[in-house]
């Protein structure tokens, strides 16, 4: 397959970023997205060019690394999936495929379509955690958990903090991302002690960063490889109002 | 105190205090509409109902000064909100697509905007007679002021009947998102009345907008006058 690719270029913060075109020639239909950038990536390194910088880790959906906004959608078309999941198939031959970094002004650029996302790792600091004293393993099941506490406890926690939410967000909110990181605790008894504490600091820690507020679009849930629900976003919005207005 | 102040200073508090002023807003329009059927009644129904709201200077400048105080609120929060939100994006994508997002909540600044634009003029051409004077200083055979005669002498207008309806769909497209979207900020939700909650939001939007359109159109039709 054959694609043209406008690609935002950008050498560091500092500096005047714009659209490169660069032309993917001869891209296997099973090639992930990640591939087909290396493709043109060893095109460019041959030409003596700068390649493309942009993040990866895992490549099998995990990790939350591979952030780009493809077509105007994070992580591209299709639903569930982060960009190193996407295939060339999912696109049309002779394509034009537009690669943009996560926009968000608290997603600081590095290079190209790398962002600096530790406003993420500061927000968790905040209170996305529980403070106990680790010992020996507990037994399973020694404090029992509700099967549907349990279920959307995982759901929650299943994100990977990749950033498509804000990336997605028209207000470039992080709602869904702190929404979860609450709820994955906020739903379990060891999340209890510290629940309200936890997410005042951690909306208050949110709106510090410059992210911006949820006018429920609920483009984030759309744009999630994680398919993490907005409900969770309802959830933090009634802990917070809670906490501000009750505790 | 502090503490409510630092919660409506908040994201969250911000959005909360849009939500409850877009409710209350939206609960006027449904008083608003029941006063204005009246004019299907025939000028001395509405003519009396205008009379006995006039005639209670206390409860119509305290019920005037809270939808002002209201919609001052409603508008600066979302206004505030809405700049915040664009300086979050900071560099603006040059090629964005939706997955989700509705037209309608995409657009709430403009429709927002738009119905402003509207109210200033409504205000101007039903309450304060600026822009058809005319038509304001009207009385009936009681000597009371023909609010019937005002309205039916105003939307004989086409242009400006045809404005009203236009503008009771910007409404009504305002509030299809703006309903469904105060409950979730409040964080009433649940997967199985939420659904619900969404067709009822674009419903009520659509019942006003008919409700409030039905005066200029039937004027329009020659079903009324």
């Amino acid at each position: 397959m054959n694609f043209t690719l406008h690609v935002w270029r950008q050498k560091n913060v500092d500096s005047p970023g714009q659209m490169v075109i660069y032309p993917a020639r001869d891209i296997s239909p099973d090639s992930s997205f990640i591939e087909m950038i290396d493709v043109v990536n060893s095109g460019l390194a041959e030409k003596g060019e700068d390649p493309i910088a942009y993040e990866a880790d895992c490549l099998e959906g995990i990790c939350g690394c591979c952030s780009m906004t493809i077509n105007g959608i994070p992580h591209g078309p299709g639903r569930g999936a982060t960009t190193c999941q996407l295939h060339m198939r999912s696109f049309q031959d002779g394509e034009h495929i537009y690669i943009e970094p996560f926009r968000s002004a608290a997603f600081p650029l590095v290079k190209d379509l790398m962002v600096d996302r530790s406003s993420f790792d500061r927000i968790i600091q905040a209170g996305g955690f529980i403070s106990v004293n680790t010992g020996g393993a507990q037994d399973a099941n020694s404090i029992p958990i509700p099967k549907d506490d349990a279920d959307l406890a995982f759901d929650a926690a299943q994100c990977i903090g990749c950033g498509a939410c804000v990336a997605g967000c028209k207000n470039g909110a992080a709602m869904l991302f702190t929404a979860a990181k609450v709820a994955q605790l906020a739903r379990l008894p060891q999340g209890q002690p510290e629940r309200y504490r936890r997410v005042v600091h951690m909306v208050e820690t949110m709106d510090n960063e410059g992210f911006g507020s949820c006018t429920n679009q609920y483009e984030c849930e759309a744009v999630c490889p994680k398919e993490i629900s907005v409900r969770y976003i309802a959830e933090m919005n009634r802990d917070y109002i809670k906490a501000k207005l009750c505790k | 105190m502090n503490n409510l102040l630092a919660f409506f200073s908040s994201s969250i508090g911000r959005k909360v205090l849009i939500a409850i002023t877009g409710l209350l807003l939206v609960l006027f329009l449904i008083a608003h509409l029941i006063g204005n059927l009246l004019f299907f009644l025939g000028p001395d129904s509405l003519n009396s109902y205008a009379a006995a709201l006039k005639g209670n200077p206390a409860l119509l400048w305290s019920a005037r000064i809270g939808l002002l105080t209201v919609f001052v609120l409603h508008l600066m929060n979302a206004l505030a909100l809405a700049m915040q939100n664009r300086a979050a994006r900071g560099v603006q994508y040059q090629n964005k697509g939706y997955m989700a997002a509705t037209a309608a909540s995409r657009t709430m600044v403009i429709t927002g905007l738009v119905v402003l634009l509207y109210v200033a003029y409504h205000l101007s051409h039903f309450t304060l007679g600026l822009t058809n004077p005319d038509h304001f200083s009207m009385h009936d055979a009681q000597g009371r002021h023909d609010v019937y005669g005002m309205i039916l002498h105003g939307f004989q207008i086409p242009v400006v009947a045809w404005g009203y309806v236009a503008a009771m769909l910007v409404v009504a497209y305002h509030l299809s998102h703006g309903i469904q979207s105060s409950l979730q900020t409040f964080g009433l939700r649940n997967e199985n009345y939420t659904p619900c909650v969404k067709q009822f939001s674009v419903f009520l939007a659509l019942l006003l907008c008919l409700g409030f359109s039905s005066i200029p159109l039937a004027v329009q039709f020659g079903l009324v006058g």
